[in-house]
């Protein structure tokens, strides 16, 4: 059973369409990239999944179950964690409570255990702290658990939204934009990871703009224009596909994705 | 590195303990040194506005809300152990659960329908809260109107009764210890976090699993319990209450102790009603002009640190101290003797000087 299966999903907003009618399956532990250019519903397509945006129409299941119009945390509740095109860290919380917040529902402590701190809460808390500080070694920021994740450069933001993903153990891992912005070092390292998560069987949704990256980690590409599905299928299949080359160099030649080609 | 134990607390909490006992020890000895009842009463006044921070520290400083209303919760407490203890002669202790519960009830009838309205909207329902409370104590002849309840038994532990100031300073310093406490505790708690991340971000709290609106109302919960306790104290240390003591002025100086301070820093809060409480009194041979000028006063805190005086983060004692420590340290190095090569054999192996 594919891992999320979109059907006639539509988005509008009042006439515009951010979403028109996208049919898509995402296989079971793929690495499924999405592409297209700015505006043409990809961040829209994630915000339906999760449940931040309602859809006008249509239906995402989440193996095999309807998860459309659900509320945000049910959504995580299901096993499905998300980051987020521009960054959205808890600023003012270290970057190690951070990871610990996106534990929030592997956590048992209720109300009494809070406030009570008896020694089993306490010794999972701890446990729980240095799981989380595994997660930030894993993303590469293995020195910052103090720091306040307000005062982090931007990329190591971006990778702390992983680890904080990640902490969660999520079934479907979606990434909007993981690499954009920062620098090709931390791009490779960031690669590393997400190709690292992927092998570890999480399912992987990933936008990228970085079409170099994405034939090189992707198993599955979909590209996404003004809100339709282009074309979906393995890299060279979709790389060769005539409407995806019309698309990206029929209107600006020098701004495609392989506008070198 | 013992990442296990690793705890990303902000400073003021890990140099915690230490500076806890002294400030505890300090206040202990408060009574002893006072020379009067004056003093005595107004410390505790700084006591009973530190109990009422803490608990609106959960709502303002964790979870991010706005409560313009929270001594109505003070009220129910009070009101609730006052009435008990008058008109059915109930020992103060065991009116506890009672106002608690009353509280609680409170909390829950204000926050379940109006949690999902954003910050201003909320501001302007609590501040209804709190004119209610105090109208509806005010016109009841059953809460006395406005004389109010007088004659409130004292509190008793057992065979022992508190008749004394100095007593009931204590009663109140061990309210501030047990909610400080409770309060650092829950901020490193699942529970802290998830109020903190909505405060952050609560879109994104969203994301992780929080349900919002259940934590926000949690942390009205919170703060109700540590308004409602104080309140029920609050009444056998005066003897007798009255509307006036839980109007909006009252609320007000909670809210100003928390943001003084430094919104959602423990330290901060018990600083903050330290500060309302004390600057009004020590200037008060200035009659009216203190208040204009302790409104100044928090004007310039406000445009000079918006964060608090002592925020979440800690003072920035260490970060400031760092250019001081590399500068020594950096002389240091210049003025050693030069080490002979038999002193570098013991060094460190793997030469890091070959790649500079
Ligand atoms: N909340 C919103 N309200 C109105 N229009 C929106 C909203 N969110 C997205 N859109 C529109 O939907 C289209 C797709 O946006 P988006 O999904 O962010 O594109 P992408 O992520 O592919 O760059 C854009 O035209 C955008 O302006
Ligand atoms: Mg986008």
């Amino acid at each position: 059973m594919p891992a999320l299966s979109v059907v006639d999903l539509t988005l509008s907003f009042g006439g515009l369409n951010a979403l028109g009618e996208v049919n898509l399956e995402v296989p079971d532990r793929s690495l499924f990239a999405v592409i297209g250019p700015n505006g043409a519903g990809k961040t829209s397509f994630f915000n339906c999944v999760t449940g931040y945006y309602r859809p006008t129409r249509g239906s995402v299941r989440l193996d095999g179950r309807e998860i459309s119009g659900l509320p945000v945390d049910e959504v995580a509740r299901l096993g499905v964690r998300r980051t987020f095109q521009n960054v959205r860290v808890f600023p003012k919380l270290s970057a190690l409570e951070n990871v610990l917040a996106g534990a929030h529902l592997r956590t048992s402590a209720n109300l009494a255990t809070s406030v009570l701190g008896t020694p089993r809460a306490r010794r999972h808390e701890r446990e729980l702290a240095a799981e989380a500080q595994r997660w930030l070694e894993y993303v590469g920021l293995a020195g910052k658990a103090r720091v306040l994740a307000g005062d982090l450069p931007y990329g190591m933001r971006k990778r702390l939204e992983v680890a904080r993903a990640l902490i969660a153990k999520p079934s479907v891992l979606l990434l909007d934009e993981p690499a954009a912005g920062v620098s090709s070092v931390e791009r490779d390292e960031l690669a590393d990871v997400v190709g690292k998560t992927w092998r570890e069987g999480v399912t992987v949704v990933m936008i990228e703009h970085d079409v170099e990256l994405v034939m090189r980690l992707a198993s599955t590409v979909a590209v996404l224009d003004h809100g339709r599905l282009l074309a979906v299928g393995a890299p060279e299949t979709v790389r060769n596909d005539p409407r995806v080359i019309e698309a990206y160099l029929g209107r600006r030649r020098s701004q495609g994705p392989w506008s070198q080609a | 590195m013992a990442s296990g134990s690793e705890f990303a607390g902000p400073v003021s909490q890990r140099s915690g303990p230490a500076v806890a006992l002294a400030v505890i020890a300090l206040g202990a000895l408060v009574p002893v040194f006072a020379g009067s009842t004056y003093v005595v009463s107004v410390a505790m006044q700084v006591e009973i506005l530190m109990c009422l921070a803490l608990g609106l520290n959960f709502v303002v400083g964790y979870a991010g809300m706005l409560d313009l209303g929270f001594a109505a919760f003070f009220a129910i407490g009070a009101y609730t152990t006052g009435l008990l203890s008058v008109d059915l002669h109930w020992p103060v202790l065991t009116t506890l659960p009672v106002a608690l519960l009353a509280a609680l009830a409170g909390a829950v009838f204000i926050g379940a329908p109006t949690l999902r309205l954003r910050s201003d909207y909320l501001a302007v329902v609590t501040l209804g809260f709190g004119e209610i409370i105090q109208n509806l104590v005010n016109n009841l002849s059953q809460t006395g109107g406005p004389e109010g309840i007088y004659g409130i038994p004292a509190l008793s532990i057992g065979r022992f009764s508190v008749t004394s100031t100095a007593g009931y300073y204590y009663v109140f310093l061990v309210l501030v210890v047990l909610f400080a406490a409770i309060s650092l505790r829950v901020r490193r708690s699942r529970l802290g976090r998830a109020w903190l991340a909505i405060r952050e971000d609560e879109d994104t709290a969203q994301a992780m699993g929080i349900k919002v609106r259940r934590y926000k109302l949690y942390a009205y919960m919170a703060g109700s319990v540590f308004g409602s306790l104080t309140g029920s104290f609050y009444a056998p240390a005066f003897i007798a209450i009255a509307p006036p003591s839980f109007g909006f002025s009252e609320s007000l100086l909670v809210v100003m102790a928390v943001s003084i301070g430094g919104m959602g820093s423990v330290w901060g809060a018990l600083l903050g009603a330290g500060v309302v409480i004390a600057f009004p009194e020590i200037f008060r041979q200035f009659a009216q002009a203190r208040l204009l000028v302790f409104g100044i006063v928090l004007v310039v805190i406000m445009v000079l640190r918006p964060q608090g005086v002592w925020p979440e983060g800690g003072l920035g004692l260490a970060r400031r101290a760092r250019p001081v420590w590399a500068w020594a340290r950096g002389m240091w190095v210049r003025t050693r003797p030069e080490k002979t090569p038999e002193a570098r054999l013991g060094g460190p192996v793997g030469a890091p000087e070959e790649s500079k």
